[in-house]
């Protein structure tokens, strides 16, 4: 056994590269209290000064501090970067400097020169004639393929926001093997795969064999990488300190070289706890220096940065990074995968204070320790940085070692991955199926010139029904066709090498797709059913508006006659997706879930006949329409609970503001256990 | 049996233990000069529903409500005893815990046809919130235009029938904030041996909007909502005069 194991229980992680035994044989569940946890440290204190006073400066700049516009952000493209080296127990910056954003071309390089003129800096001028002669780009590779119909879908926003230009994410390497077991292990195990693909050289063998050699690359890259930093990752972690490095350099790696919509760090928290407590019962670190490098580590992932256009924070709402690290859940065998090291890290938002990177998400279960749901519940009241997401659901489909990419797709660590796919707008594919494919707000014939809805009667349920039934059957071929070629080409051109060869050979793919506007289908289907819709048309004959007379059950009310409309259209649209061809053998699924862009979705989408005006946004995610659900907040959550997670799969968000008097009782006026006060 | 119904809140978390399935009733007696549902006084309007209805509606979401249950405010809901009785004998039948929001202002031991109403009610009621307005008789008429003595008989009545009870009391300037009546309230609560909470509720001036829109004069115009803190200093002083008369009691 390789000494840097000396202490744990052995089992299949040594033999093969298998993360979760180790965590299963080694972790220490904990069911205690936060009355263990250290405070910063003076070194924690001094360094997040100097990153507020960094933070301070970009802001005064106008949003960017400093970009590198000559070199081409690579694994090894950068020297090493510090805030204050003698006191920074975890080091690594993405460039040679802090809060210095790296240049990342291979996504696209009209995006990348963008993103550099917006903020005032011009990309070299040789790095942009070798990018425009030698190397094709993501971007230019799905544009050269793109049929008209496609290029007319998005410019008239009925598929939105697909990663065309910019880089998909949602991948998350398993991190944890770098600490575990070394590059050197990792490359021997790579080169083993290369090898277990015979000699029947078919085009999907000669594209794994090519991309496990990207990957040894990169592992190699990697190793270098630390090397400036003085970290030798080619060998297992020794300490504590190490995994946490080790695991960082991995993560590291990967946001140097792509910059994704999300790039999401994983579940390492109860893996690194396995170190910790070795250390701690060896007396190689006390609980104040653990608690330190958690600290310093957070602080690292809080300084992750991109050179992206004001575009694009338009769309996501800021300059996410999606950060997310899962947190806490239950195993497949009964025990709690909370450890000390899950409250360590929620401890960060005490030691360095709110923010919303990187984004703690903690797995929620019924059956998780009181202990740690009352530190959940305390940190989410101070810092409201903190997500929950129902492990009780996905445990079932994903195992106990799953982790949250971006904020709520699903996946096994290093075992399963996403092609990212942005979303379609289903409330304006009702509006086409009315107007025979012609857009509400451009004229232009966009879909398939099928019947449109004719006269000027009162809409018949029916008869729209079956009209939005065959738009929905052409949206979906054409939804699935532009992300076919989207991650073909990105694949090709800007392969996320170091990601994957954190990843086992053979890995599911997710293939996500997402829908918006789905409260706005209910609601109007709804209207159509129940009420009395008339088609207002403008002088060309298209129907610009509805005049809506009397009552309809409306989604939100835990009211079964609209909810499961909603439903059943969830479903419908998902086997309308399954029904297509899918790039590299992908499992399709779909989200409901935008979160940032409705507003935009309703600048871009016309009258509906639920009575939404063009212009009035959407709901978020599978929220109610604004104002529609009447009956509390449990009846609106019903209605969103109903919602298939089988046929919805890549999550469901309902977001959901409450202020804090609504959810219980100031425990300083309320005297709740009598007994007690009276007893003092 | 019909209900007639102001409103339903289906996620309750002030109304009683854990999240509740509140029912607000329409008809109220009471004219408290703080109260913040005058929309809730006139008997007549509002929805109608059935128990089965109800009862329906809430299994539907009953997994929100685990660690909850029911709960009937108002309004008052003894003004439509038959119906509230009706609905918590049903939903003690399917295990849901029962609260009871109430001023108590109906209650009458003289009364032998209320008293058996009341009598089948103490058998399906887990919990009575039971507000007590204000503590001294004239001060009580004033604020409320009704008598406090047949309340407090009915918080000594829940007491002998073994309900847990919550006192709720609403703090407000000028009226109830005021250390002798606090005293006074809090020796009596003291004597209940089944009490098991106390809320001190600070006023505030949220329902003055519905009186406007009501067409309605607010009777506290432009008096300011209450500090917490005064709240904290009325709940510690209740709680001094509850545990003195403990004390007396020989309970402590």
């Amino acid at each position: 056994m390789n000494a840097e194991w000396n202490g744990f229980t052995g089992g299949n992680w040594q033999k093969f590269i298998d993360v979760r035994d180790f965590i299963q044989k080694n972790y220490t569940p904990y069911e205690g209290d936060d009355s263990f946890l250290a405070g910063p440290t003076q070194n924690t204190t001094d360094l997040w000064a100097q990153v507020m006073e960094l933070t301070k400066k970009e802001r005064e700049a106008g949003g960017v501090l400093d970009m590198d516009t000559k070199v081409v952000s690579t694994l090894t493209s950068h020297g090493a970067g510090y805030l204050d080296k003698d006191k920074e127990t975890i080091v690594g910056f993405q460039t040679d400097a802090p809060f210095k954003r790296g240049m990342n071309v291979y996504g696209g390089l009209r995006m990348a020169m963008k993103a550099c003129e917006d903020n005032g800096y011009t990309v070299d001028p040789e790095t942009v004639d070798f990018f425009s002669k030698h190397r094709k780009t993501h971007n230019e590779g799905v544009f050269d393929v793109y049929d008209a119909e496609i290029r007319t879908c998005r410019t008239n926003h009925i598929v939105t926001g697909l990663p065309d230009a910019y880089g998909r994410g949602r991948i998350i390497g398993d991190y944890r093997r770098v600490a575990l077991y070394g590059t050197d292990r990792l490359i021997e195990d790579k080169l083993e795969q290369k090898e277990s693909f015979g000699r029947i050289y078919t085009d999907e063998v000669i594209r794994g064999k090519e991309e496990i050699s990207e990957q040894i690359k990169a592992l190699k890259e990697l190793t270098k990488m630390a090397s400036f930093y003085g970290c030798d990752i080619s060998k297992p972690a020794k300490n504590v300190q190490e995994a946490i490095q080790w695991t960082y350099f991995g993560y590291l790696g990967a946001v140097k070289e792509q910059n994704g919509a999300a790039m999401s760090l994983g579940r390492t928290s109860t893996f690194i706890d396995i170190y910790a407590e070795r250390d701690l019962a060896n007396g190689t670190f006390t609980e104040e220096q653990i608690q330190e490098f958690v600290d310093h580590f957070v602080m690292k992932l809080r300084c992750v940065k991109f050179a992206r256009t004001p575009e694009y924070n338009q769309i996501f709402a800021g300059d996410p990074v999606w950060v997310t690290e899962s947190l806490g859940g239950m195993g497949v065998d009964g025990r709690t995968l909370v450890s000390k090291t899950s409250f360590r890290f929620l401890n960060t938002l005490n030691n360095l204070g709110a923010a919303p990177e990187p984004n703690m998400t903690v797995l929620w279960a019924k059956g998780l320790p009181m202990g740690w749901k009352q530190f959940c519940a305390k940190m989410s009241i101070k810092s409201s940085s903190i997500q929950y997401e129902n492990d009780d659901l996905m445990r079932p489909i994903h195992g106990d070692d799953y982790g949250i990419a971006c904020c709520v797709s699903s996946m096994v660590i290093g075992k399963e991955m996403q092609f990212f796919g942005a979303r379609a707008n289903l409330a304006k594919c009702l509006l086409y199926a009315i107007n025979g494919g012609v857009d509400e707000c451009t004229g232009v014939q966009v879909g398939p010139k099928y019947r449109p809805v004719e006269g000027d009667g009162v809409l018949d349920f029916d008869d729209v029904m079956a009209k939005f039934d065959d738009m929905m059957d052409w949206l979906a071929k054409v939804y699935v066709s532009a992300l076919n070629i989207i991650h073909y080409m990105h694949d090709k051109y800007a392969y996320e090498r170091i990601q994957m060869a954190l990843h086992d050979r053979d890995v599911k793919r997710y293939f996500a797709t997402g829908v918006a506007g789905l409260s706005i289908v209910a609601d109007s289907l709804s209207a159509i059913k129940y009420a009395k819709v008339t088609p207002v048309r403008n002088e060309q004959g298209i129907v610009v508006s509805y005049k809506t007379e009397g009552d309809f059950p409306k989604y939100g009310n835990n009211d079964d006659r609209v909810d499961d409309i909603a439903t059943g259209i969830v479903t419908k649209f998902m086997d309308k997706i399954r029904a297509q061809h899918v790039y590299r053998n992908g499992v399709p699924t779909q989200s409901i879930l935008t979160i940032t862009s409705n507003v935009t979705y309703g600048k871009n989408t016309g009258d509906t006949p639920c009575g939404r005006k063009h212009g009035e946004p959407f709901a978020p995610g599978a929220n109610p329409l604004h104002k529609r659900d009447t009956h509390g907040a449990v009846a609106s959550l019903s209605s969103v609970a109903k919602i298939p997670f089988k046929d919805a799969q890549d999550g469901i968000s309902n977001t959901f503001s409450i202020i804090p008097g609504a959810l219980g009782k100031e425990d300083q006026v309320f005297a709740g256990d009598i007994e007690i006060d009276l007893s003092k | 049996m019909i209900g007639h119904i102001h409103s339903i809140e289906t996620c309750g978390t002030v109304d009683g233990p854990g999240m509740r399935f509140v029912v607000f009733f329409k008809g109220c007696p009471m004219r408290c000069k703080y109260c913040h549902n005058p929309d809730t006084w006139d008997p007549r309007g509002g929805e109608d529903h059935t128990v089965e209805d109800l009862l329906e509606q809430y299994d539907s979401m009953k997994s929100f409500y685990a660690n909850g249950g029911i709960t009937a405010t108002g309004g008052e809901p003894l003004m439509q005893i038959d119906f509230l009785i009706e609905l918590f004998e049903a939903a003690k039948a399917k295990g849901i815990h029962t609260c009871l929001d109430t001023s108590g202002v109906i209650f009458h031991r003289d009364n032998p046809t209320l008293m058996e109403k009341f009598e089948r009610l103490a058998k399906c009621t887990d919990l009575v919130m039971l507000d007590i307005k204000h503590i001294d008789p004239e001060e009580h008429q004033i604020l409320c235009q009704q008598p406090n003595d047949n309340i407090l008989d009915f918080a000594k009545y829940l007491d002998e029938k073994e309900i847990d009870i919550w006192i709720r009391h609403v703090i407000v300037e000028g009226i109830t904030l005021n250390d002798e009546y606090l005293d006074q309230l809090g020796y009596f609560i003291g004597g209940l041996k089944h009490l098991k909470a106390l809320d001190c509720l600070p006023y505030h001036s949220m329902g003055v909007v519905k009186y406007e829109n009501l067409g309605m004069e607010y009777p506290l115009k432009g008096l300011k909502d209450l500090p917490k803190e005064q709240a904290i200093h009325a709940r510690e002083t209740i709680l001094k005069a509850a545990k003195r008369r403990r004390q007396d009691d020989g309970l402590l």
